[in-house]
């Protein structure tokens, strides 16, 4: 019965996710700090950089994904800060939700508060860098595809350092070697949506489009044995 | 050679006195020694310089040291890989032991493989570092896999470790040509020297003395291997037998709160 | 007579340590099981191990006809544990978490509702977040989900402790309630008087054994 099965992944998914949205809206932790976090990022990159507008305009894609990685690793430790405190995470095992359909709803979680990161990092790059894109289209698919394959990774590896005393040491040194490529594909493809032409930015999709897939497909046949360990 | 023991282990792993090692590891690690020789010989003193027109000159020498050493390392995260899969079927310790081991020599092949890539882009380019693909997706794998061991190290209990880590295990090898293809086609757009383009002509001894390099660092795998493992699985064993004497210890507790140990109580040792 | 838990020569590792050095015990459908022992002296373990929680390593232990040793996640749908976390959500409200969890066990809204005012949160306190609440009322709030989710198994971690004395009546009106409608409790606890007047037998844990100092009065155990 694969549809029944999908079925309730896919209720447990929307169950996790609407209680984490739920959570965010009683505790604004992503609102509250990661955002502002997240801003005082691109500010420093200036002070490391140059004051310039010039210097911070060329390097706006890069430095934009860089801060979204950062911002990425306090969201990920949020998100499994909340299911490991008071014994939560015995009763994820004990509750009859699918593993698979905990990784997706996580994964969502994850993502809808990268983007809303990713929104106010594009208008603070546009307002402090002054850099204007010339391809919304290019921009907006490779905020949404680069979302996707970092909230997969993140749920995957964040349920990996969940349990663990070390989990905030551990997952910068687990995470950021396996999103490298996103941060790659990510600031080219935000070079192209930036420059006049945005030919080579569709490749970079296409690979933030496979690696969204592969790390998804990976998230739900794993996540079960990590959940069950962690 | 590297398959885990079965049953007891008995004649597979022998404690004392002679360590880790066996007849058969002996023997491989005479080969070795014979054969380390033999490669100098070829590497530094039969085979000519590179005087081609992309001359390497006396610097085409590290090559023979890079590439098997990047081949050794690539061969022992992909035992990793394997191990990990068959850990997850089989659920032996085993497997786990054989996981951990490839790995940690993996990282040792790593380092040398960074090294001598650094020192022959140092000689080439000038800089100790050159965004070169293939150094820099070896650099993110070696990351990556200091991570693996990390993970290792941060938990405690056998079985969770052995399951996590064997996950872990798997996607790594899955993100090792991600990594690399994505540096890869990185650089490509910002074209400049490549380990690739500076290929030297290799052919007659020089290709000889590759050739005998390869064969050289798997049989150093493979030797590492036997005493890495036999030391992993001779440490689970020594959990086990420690094991005995906590239940005992354990029982015992029972007597001193005054309460009554059940006769039918037995223990076989941990399977 | 059913068996609910039947546990033989059952070992269980934590990590390096046997915290089970080899249990026997038997409980049957429609009993309420007193463990009793000193601390450290096996009996959450033994209450993670019946809810599927944590791995047998020797000898059988079989709950709810479910072989722990062959897969342990099974049973887990069929039980409750009230544990010494409660886990709940410390930014939720009392009313979200036990809505939540009981949607996770696959439960009706009605059934969260109706527990809600069973343990007396249906009022004010249902609206109040998790983490203003005392000690007690957390406990409450942890029951609350156990009643909404209706296991066939109940395992409670002294479920006597932090609870003023009306709640304390309330969780053996809770297990009384439990085995009526046809299920088991096995309860660990220190307030031995009052645990042992609900109690039908209890039985000692030390060491990471099971002993039985009562005999088990049959006669008392209703047959469900």
């Amino acid at each position: 019965m694969p549809e029944l099965a999908a079925d309730s992944m896919l209720r447990d998914a929307a169950t996790v996710v609407g209680k984490d949205l739920r959570l965010e809206w009683r505790s604004r932790v992503t609102l509250s700090q990661i955002l502002p976090f997240a801003l005082l990022v691109l500010i420093l990159f200036a002070f490391a950089l140059d004051p310039d507008r010039r210097i911070l305009e060329e390097a706006t894609p890069g430095l934009f994904w860089l801060a979204v990685l950062f911002s990425m690793l306090l969201a990920i430790q949020r998100a499994y800060a909340v299911e490991t405190a008071d014994g939560v995470i015995d009763a994820l095992r004990l509750s009859d939700l699918d593993p698979a359909g905990i990784f997706l709803g996580k994964a969502a979680g994850i993502g809808l508060h990268l983007l809303v990161l990713e929104v106010a990092l594009f208008a603070g790059v546009t307002v402090l860098y002054g850099a204007t894109p010339r391809g919304y289209l290019l921009l907006v698919a490779t905020m949404l595809l680069a979302t996707a394959g970092l909230a997969a990774a993140g749920s995957l590896y964040g349920v990996l350092a969940a349990g663990l005393r070390v989990r905030d040491t551990l997952l910068p040194i687990l995470m950021l070697p396996v999103v490298a490529p996103v941060l790659i594909a990510g600031t080219e493809a935000f070079s192209a949506a930036y420059a006049e032409s945005s030919g080579d930015g569709w490749k970079w999709c296409g690979l933030l489009a496979a690696f969204s897939v592969l790390y998804l497909a990976i998230g739900i046949f794993a996540f079960e044995p990590l959940l069950e360990e962690s | 050679m590297t398959s885990p023991p079965t049953g007891t282990g008995a004649g597979f792993m022998r404690l004392h006195p002679d360590g880790t090692a066996s007849r058969g590891s002996r023997i491989l690690g005479a080969v070795v020694l014979v054969s380390v020789v033999v490669f100098l010989f070829l590497a530094l003193v039969a085979s000519k310089p590179d005087e081609s027109l992309d001359a390497q000159g006396q610097l085409v020498r590290i090559m023979y040291l890079h590439v098997p050493s990047a081949i050794a390392c690539y061969t022992a995260f992909f035992v990793t890989a394997a191990a990990s899969a068959m850990y997850l079927w089989k659920k032996t310790m085993g497997w786990d032991a054989l996981a951990a081991s490839s790995a940690e020599i993996g990282v040792i092949f790593v380092v040398i493989t960074l090294l001598t890539g650094s020192i022959w882009g140092h000689t080439t380019w000038g800089t100790w570092w050159e965004w070169d693909p293939r150094l820099t997706s070896t650099a993110l794998m070696f990351v990556m896999y200091l991570g693996y061991l990390a993970l290792r190290r941060a938990i405690i209990d056998p079985v969770s470790r052995a399951k996590q880590s064997a996950v872990l295990g798997i996607i790594a090898i899955v993100n090792v040509p991600i990594v690399h293809f994505s540096v890869d086609w990185w650089r490509s757009l910002h074209q400049t020297a490549t380990v690739a383009s500076l290929d030297p002509k290799i052919n007659g001894l020089r290709l000889l003395a590759l050739f005998v390099g390869m064969i050289v660092a798997l049989m150093l795998y493979v030797w590492l291997m036997m005493h890495r493992f036999r030391l992993a699985y001779a440490e689970a064993a020594l959990e086990a037998k420690g094991l005995d004497l906590a239940l005992a210890e354990r029982r015992a507790e029972a007597l001193a709160d005054g309460g009554a140990v059940p006769a039918s109580v037995e223990h076989e040792g941990v399977s | 007579m059913d068996s609910v838990v039947r546990f033989r020569a059952a070992v269980c590792l934590l990590g390096r340590f046997p915290a089970l050095a080899g249990v026997d015990l038997d409980v049957a459908a429609g009993e309420i099981v007193l463990l009793q022992g000193p601390n450290g002296a096996g009996k959450t373990t033994l209450l993670r191990a019946c809810a599927g929680l944590v791995p047998i390593t020797e000898g059988d232990a079989d709950v709810l006809g479910v072989d722990l040793r062959a897969d342990r996640r099974p049973v887990r749908p069929l039980v409750g544990l009230l544990g010494h976390q409660a886990g709940l959500y410390d930014d939720l409200t009392v009313a979200e978490n036990v809505r939540f969890w009981s949607k996770a066990g696959r439960s009706q809204r009605s059934d969260a509702d109706a527990a809600l005012a069973r343990l007396g949160l249906d009022g004010r306190l249902a609206e109040v977040p998790v983490a203003k609440l005392s000690a007690g009322q957390r406990r409450r709030t942890a029951l609350a989900i156990l009643v909404a989710r209706r296991p066939r198994l109940w395992l409670l971690d002294e479920p006597h402790a932090a609870l003023d004395q009306g709640g304390r009546d309330l969780v053996d009106g809770l297990m009384a309630d439990a085995v009526a409608a046809g299920a088991t409790v096995v309860f660990a606890s220190h307030e031995l008087d009052r645990a042992e007047a609900v109690a039908h037998r209890s039985v000692t844990v030390a060491g990471g054994t099971v002993s039985g100092l009562l005999p088990a009065p049959l006669a008392e155990v209703p047959v469900a």
